[in-house]
């Protein structure tokens, strides 16, 4: 594929705070990386190689939530060298599980966890990537799949719309054909009113769906909640599960506040 | 197809494995996995659900233990047998550029299975007629679905004992397998103090021809009576109940029901419902691409009228609100499907209320509209 890099149009993988598991996703493509590599050039990915190529960017994929005021302003250079910005996970997508901090008290807790929070530079919230920019596309999932990570790069090299079903978990249950471990078992379970795109993973091995993909397209949660109360699911536990991962998230966060 | 019932003896039943595997069939039927008795493929009667039945109500099942050996004690499970007629997921072509810039186009080629259905009820056996006008009539024939239909063998089972959330008998699906409903071969497991034995009877020709292969004899008239009492006290024991009365005029009359709205409060929109219904048969497809971009693949996935993408038209999606999309669903299984297929689109499994995860009912709920608002 020599002499053809010059056409070959450049992908950015960029990191906030975040715990770097996105872009280990796209690492761990391990059969499909060199053919990712060849189709589109990896201009500014440090967690793969350290050769940096100047923008712009035809393709970025952002991953992690903005905590400081350097971020807020690097977020938005970005975007200016960035034709197309996608962000990958729950931290971009939605502030990620650092965005517990929103409802503490930083700097008291700056205080009891690091001996001099004084040279700390950090915002009192932990917010997702289209708070501050523009967003193209949002991936979810805690971490992302590494399949609909490729998905969506193939989708942006052909220009088409991407594979990304956006309804519940529970139809990937059904095409999978777990058992129902809420309505069989008696576990709860979010994934009547999370995202697909695991492959609904949790519950195929007996486990109650964690929300790591955020709400889905039209979230339920006051029914859903219900149907826990009834199968004698605490406040204080229901909160727990809805501000997690995604708990920044519109839905879950509006589900958790009724619960606190 | 009349002719005398014959008896198979519990201790000969695997003789009929024998005979189905021999004639190359693979033996699809119910076994316990994760707590619940689902479908897939079997290698000999100790697969089976022996011993175990389940209990169900709105948004509940619970796999139990039986105080006896029965093979086919339970109800209906989470899945049906739609899943080996109309997979989830079917590679429709793929299709590749070549040197010159061509396209060429390849079918899907894969061989088309030969099932044997082990345990299948009078309410499925419904489901399936349905599904046959479905995808087979009007003149345009699905090929999968035919190939797969066309190469498969039923033996069918009649219900011993009803779930909680059965209704066939108001549906006029079970629980008897009547002869007029296509199988090959139906079941009626009888345990008394005794014995433990299955009086069988012939559904078609084929069922005839592995019939005369099992060693049977033919059954007694008490034996018969027992089967035909089975079924009956079945039919009395109903977990629901729904008046299909005029249920196509009332349904299009009460489009704007306050109930409609009510409902949305509970609906969750996740489609379970319409995943495990025997008979919805809703599909989308999608495209795949590989990174060179010079080879494409069409693949079709079971979809349901609960998602948003369902109804996108250019500008958005026709059916935003929960309350649309449920009594789009409603009505299409009640009434229009009627207009459209020439039958109801329910068999009255009661699959869409047991694995509701919140237990909405359908029974319930068109009570409620017969209601006045």
């Amino acid at each position: 594929m020599k002499g053809e890099g010059k056409s070959k149009q450049k992908l950015a993988v960029w990191k906030f705070a975040s715990c770097d598991g996105c872009q280990l996703s796209l690492l761990d493509c391990e059969d499909e990386i060199l053919a990712v590599s060849e189709a589109i050039e990896i201009a500014n990915f440090p967690e793969a190689t350290r050769r940096v190529l100047p923008g712009p960017y035809d393709l970025s994929l952002v991953e992690g939530s903005i905590t400081s005021q350097h971020d807020a302003e690097r977020i938005r250079q970005v975007r200016a060298e960035s034709e197309y910005l996608i962000t990958i996970g729950a931290c971009a997508t939605a502030g990620g599980i650092q965005a517990l901090r929103n409802y503490r008290d930083v700097r008291e807790m700056a205080s009891v966890v690091y001996a001099s929070p004084q040279y700390l530079d950090t915002l009192e919230t932990s917010t997702a990537i289209s708070d501050h920019v523009p967003v193209d596309f949002e991936l979810r999932g805690c971490p992302v799949n590494k399949q609909q990570l490729l998905e969506v790069i193939l989708a942006f090299l052909h220009r088409r719309k991407p594979n990304i079903a956006t309804h519940s978990v529970c139809v990937e249950c059904k095409l999978r054909g777990n058992v129902c471990v809420m309505t069989a078992h008696g576990t709860p379970c979010l994934g009547p009113v999370t995202q697909a795109g695991c492959g609904a993973i949790c519950p195929a091995y007996d486990r109650g769906c964690y929300g790591c993909f955020g709400p889905m397209e039209t979230p339920n949660t006051a029914a859903l909640t219900a149907q826990w109360k009834a199968m004698g699911v605490s406040d204080p536990d229901i909160l727990r599960a809805y501000r997690s991962f995604n708990g920044y998230a519109e839905a879950f966060k509006t589900e958790a506040e009724k619960h606190e | 197809m009349r002719e005398e019932p014959q008896i198979l003896q519990r201790a000969d039943f695997g003789a009929l494995f024998t005979a189905l595997q021999s004639r190359g069939f693979t033996v699809v039927g119910p076994t316990v996995v994760d707590q619940a008795i689902v479908y897939e493929e079997l290698d000999s009667v100790e697969d089976l659900p022996i011993g175990w039945t389940d209990e169900q109500d709105a948004g509940r099942y619970r796999l139990r233990r039986r105080d006896d050996e029965a093979l086919f004690g339970y109800v209906v499970g989470p899945q049906s047998w739609k899943q080996f007629f109309h997979p989830p997921h079917v590679k429709l072509f793929g299709a590749s550029r070549d040197r010159e810039g061509a396209l060429r186009f390849e079918s899907s080629n894969e061989e088309t299975p030969r099932f044997a259905f082990l345990g299948a009820r009078s309410c499925e056996l419904h489901g399936m007629a349905i599904q046959d006008r479905v995808f087979l009539g009007s003149g345009y024939v699905d090929s999968e679905y035919a190939g797969r239909r066309e190469n498969s063998f039923t033996i069918a089972v009649n219900c011993g004992q009803a779930g909680g959330t059965c209704f066939c008998t108001s549906m006029n699906t079970g629980p008897k397998v009547d002869a007029g409903i296509p199988h090959d071969l139906a079941l009626t497991e009888i345990l008394d103090e005794e014995r433990h034995y299955f009086v069988v009877t012939v559904g078609s020709e084929a069922g005839r021809e592995l019939l005369s292969e099992l060693p049977t004899v033919p059954a007694a008239g008490p034996e018969t009576r027992a089967a035909d009492e089975l079924v009956a006290k079945t039919a009395r024991e109903m977990g629901r109940t729904m008046n299909p009365k005029g249920v196509k005029e009332l349904l299009y009359q009460n489009l704007e029901h306050p109930r409609w709205e009510e409902l949305a409060d509970r609906c969750l929109t996740c489609a379970n419902c319409t995943m495990v219904c025997p008979t919805c048969f809703c599909t989308t497809v999608e495209d795949v691409t590989d990174l060179t971009g010079e080879n494409a693949e069409r693949w079709r996935r079971w979809d349901s009228c609960f998602t948003i993408d369902f109804s996108y038209l250019h500008g958005g999606s026709v059916r935003q609100s929960a309350k649309s999309r449920y009594r789009q669903w409603l009505t299409h299984k009640f009434a229009t499907w009627q207009d459209q297929f020439g039958s109801s689109g329910c068999v009255g499994c009661g699959r869409c209320i047991t694995w509701c995860p919140v237990g909405i009912d359908v029974t319930e709920e068109i009570a409620a509209i017969r209601e006045e608002p």
